[in-house]
């Protein structure tokens, strides 16, 4: 089982890095999302870093909303999907396998770049580590409810809008948490309260999502 | 034991026998939602006292509140009758779930609706990103997201249990969503927004506001079996005992 797991997260990283310039784009779609916003409303440091964390946190959950159709697009497209679920393993493991291997192409990444927006937008140096904590506990997050929504919408023609319309509600608790906290440290304020929560989430969605992901692919299948 | 009880659950959800029941069943629905909802709303608009408050404005609470609790309600039911098909394989309730979504919806729209006019005299403004209404507001989005999975995927038997296991999805995440809200709206509200904590209600006050609740749960009973009903005959089109009933007609 631990092996399954093994070979299909090591699997989707070889694949993703054999098509390297692909790998990039939810990045520099991040950086440059986060960069319209001093254009669009003005380049002072004191407007700006009030925006801060609502614009990194929200430009970092419609990059990896943009990115999720990679986690079973493909899969669907050219059957291997249907081959793993053929597999004697459980959904649920290879369905984590795959969510992790996502996360690490694109979650992860945007983890390591806020700092450079978190300067690009005048957030103070004190809250640029609670701001990648926060991103560290919610990217995963995303990944993993995104996956449902993947997965329900995978086999739909043109499925992009649609994905947002039913993902982006599910994901409000975790920007409402994940800027705030970022918010809070900028006034150096504790923000224990804010990251108890996101782990929470994350804990609560490491456990159902993968499981509900597993449903929606044996439905989308079943077609 | 079981094997009759099956029996039976089966026999009764067939969609023949539930267009047949149900064709009956409308009028003890409907009537009493009618008369209860008319009564109600006499009682709420022209004989409840004067809020000390808020004087007559208070009055849309008796359209506002029931909205809003059944569009609460109104969700659950769908979640819990989509679970019901998804496990047991129950056509009828996937027809329900379905049917359910669109009031739902509309519920939720009118509580928004509702609470911004109310918003207007209390606060000054249509809309303030108040916890309740903010809540709302995600909830009609959530509605509009399960209809849009409903329509966009063409096989019938896929589509119902797609939305039906968003509709769960969505009911695990109310109440976290429903809890974030309210703390992110403490912390940004705080004092702009004169919060009118409401005294336990006059009594009343308070009679209408159940009755209408009562009235619109009525409501809601009877016109999602007339939507159940529609949704049978379309989908059992191609069914003899459509045909049948089409050519009586």
């Amino acid at each position: 089982m631990l092996k399954a797991f093994y070979h299909l997260l090591a699997r989707d990283l070889r694949l993703a890095f054999r098509s390297r310039h692909e790998l990039a784009n939810p990045l520099i779609f991040f950086v440059l999302v986060v960069t319209l916003f001093p254009l669009a409303v003005s380049p002072s440091a004191e407007v700006l870093r009030v925006m801060a964390p609502g614009v990194i946190w929200v430009s970092a959950l419609l990059s990896v909303l943009l990115s999720l159709d990679r986690l079973f697009k493909q899969d669907y497209e050219d059957g291997s999907l249907d081959q793993l679920m053929l597999s004697p393993n459980p959904l649920v493991i290879l369905v984590l396998a795959k969510v992790c291997a996502h996360w690490l192409l694109t979650g992860l990444p945007l983890v390591l770049v806020a700092p450079l927006l978190a300067m690009f937008m005048y957030v103070p140096d004190e809250a640029i580590g609670v701001l990648m904590l926060s991103l560290l506990l919610g990217t995963p997050v995303l990944s993993l409810v995104g996956a449902i929504g993947v997965s329900l919408t995978v086999a739909v023609n043109r499925g992009g809008v649609l994905l947002s319309l039913i993902i982006l509600p599910l994901y409000i608790p975790i920007l409402i948490f994940g800027a705030n906290a970022v918010d809070v440290a900028s006034d150096g304020m504790s923000v224990r309260g804010q990251m108890l929560f996101l782990g929470a989430v994350l804990a609560l969605a490491l456990s159902l999502a993968p499981l509900a992901t597993a449903v929606a692919l044996r439905i989308t299948a079943s077609r | 034991m079981f094997k009759r009880i099956w029996a039976w659950i089966q026999k009764f959800s067939s969609p023949k026998h539930f267009y047949r029941i149900s064709g009956k069943m409308i009028p003890w629905f409907a009537v009493p939602a009618a008369v209860l909802g008319v009564y109600a709303l006499y009682m709420g608009l022209f004989v409840a006292p004067t809020d000390y408050q808020q004087g007559e404005s208070y009055r849309i609470i008796f359209i506002h509140v029931p909205a809003a609790w059944m569009s609460m309600f109104i969700y659950m039911v769908m979640a819990v009758s989509a679970g019901i098909g998804l496990i047991w394989q129950i056509k009828l309730a996937d027809m329900i779930a379905a049917a359910s979504a669109p009031i739902g919806a509309w519920f939720a729209f009118l509580a928004l609706v509702t609470g911004s006019l109310w918003g207007k005299p209390m606060w000054g403004a249509y809309w303030v990103w108040d916890a309740r209404l903010t809540s709302e507001l995600i909830l009609l989005f959530l509605y509009f997201g399960y209809m849009a999975l409903q329509s966009a995927i063409e096989d019938q038997r896929t589509a119902d249990k797609a939305s039906g296991l968003l509709a769960i999805v969505g009911v695990v995440n109310i109440p976290i969503i429903h809890y974030s809200v309210e703390w992110w709206n403490t912390l940004h509200q705080g004092a702009t927004v004169a919060k009118f904590d409401k005294p336990s209600m006059h009594i009343d006050m308070l009679i209408p506001l159940l009755l209408m609740a009562i009235a619109a749960k009525l409501f809601y009973a009877a016109i999602v079996l007339i939507r159940a009903r529609n949704e049978v005959l379309y989908r059992e089109r191609n069914r003899q005992w459509v045909k049948e009933l089409v050519e009586k007609l």
